[in-house]
């Protein structure tokens, strides 16, 4: 990015939180922003779910919904 | 012979839960040391603000059939969401059905259970539904096609043992598919009494995770399984209302016509 240039932040909701990211984001770079590592987690954009595979080609808006979710210990 | 569950072959009948252990490291021992082959685990959001290590990290894949259960679901949609995000995930078509909005007793709602269990099945996952001990709720779900039914013995990590006996003994005698006893197993023994009714598995997590040593229970739990199926195989005899010898009744060292005490 040339220096100078202002970056454009927007606000989606990842896990019920506000999260700022760079406008244009892919879910891929959220995932990656946060340290969360792409293999182990699991997407879901407004309901749907996104395959591993489409995280990096899968951009985000304003106001989007994103649910990561990951296997735990469980009964 | 083996446990055959939707087409797959397991040697071991003892499957384990992983919640609840005091570290990955305890519970990838405990596995271990159970023999177990199938390991259920749940779907949960990362928390952003600590993301933790991965449990997958402590369970090889490659030996395991992780089962990923629906816990958390109030309701047949969140279950199905459940389950499609297990299979996000890349666990695979099999799923361990479980709808429990109650926290309190965490019993399963059978009208939900049911009903999501069809639609699980018409997306073509491998149901394996938890249900309270109903024989008839049993039926419905076979008949609907789910790989085995799995009746709790009491409620979740409540320990209390098979509190549903009669039942399970109906549902052991009625089911075409497996019956896997599951939930509320706090000792080995409750383990090996579910196998010697018949019981084609069993699934304990918390019995195993909360004792003392976990591997150590662990490896209890899966003598018991053996034993209680050995058992089954071997065909326990019938009990009786009153004595018959073990040795024999003639040859003893007395007088013939000595009278035995109090025989008048």
């Amino acid at each position: 990015m040339p220096a100078g240039l202002l970056e454009l932040h927007m606000e989606v909701m990842v896990n019920g939180k506000s999260v700022n990211t760079e406008e244009g984001a892919a879910v891929l770079d959220v995932i990656q922003s946060l340290n969360l590592d792409p293999a182990h987690v699991v997407a879901e954009l407004n309901g749907d779910i996104v395959p591993r595979e489409a995280f990096a080609g899968t951009g985000l808006s304003p106001e989007d919904k994103l649910e990561l979710v990951r296997l735990v210990g469980g009964g | 012979m083996a446990l055959r569950i939707a087409g797959r072959d397991f040697s071991s009948r003892l499957l384990m839960g992983t919640g609840k252990f005091p570290s990955p490291t305890v519970m990838a021992q405990s596995l271990e040391a159970s023999g177990s082959e199938i390991v259920t685990v749940a779907l949960r959001r990362v928390d952003i603000t600590n993301p933790e290590g991965d449990i997958l990290a402590a369970i090889d894949r490659e030996r395991y059939l992780l089962l990923p259960n629906t816990s958390g679901a109030r309701d047949a949609e969140e279950a199905l969401r459940l389950a499609r995000l297990a299979r996000a995930a890349g666990c695979g078509d099999w799923i361990k059905l479980e709808v429990t909005p109650d926290p309190r007793y965490l019993l399963p709602d059978p009208l939900e259970t049911l009903k999501a269990a069809k639609m699980m099945l018409k997306e073509k996952f491998i149901v394996l539904p938890y249900i309270n001990a109903d024989p008839i709720l049993a039926k419905y779900l076979e008949e609907a096609g789910t790989a085995t039914v799995m009746p709790l013995g009491a409620p979740i990590g409540t320990n209390k043992g098979l509190k549903t006996r009669d039942n399970v003994e109906i549902i052991i005698e009625q089911s075409q598919v497996p019956v896997v006893v599951d939930a509320g197993l706090g000792a080995p023994s409750d383990a090996a009494l579910c196998m010697e009714l018949g019981a084609d598995a069993v699934l304990v997590n918390t019995a195993i995770a909360s004792a003392e040593d976990p591997v150590g229970m662990a490896r209890a739990f899966r003598g018991a399984v053996v034993a209680g199926r050995d058992a089954y195989d071997a065909g326990l005899p019938a009990q009786a209302r009153t004595a018959s010898a073990s040795s024999p009744l003639t040859g003893f060292l007395r007088e013939e016509g000595d009278a035995l005490r109090n025989d008048s």
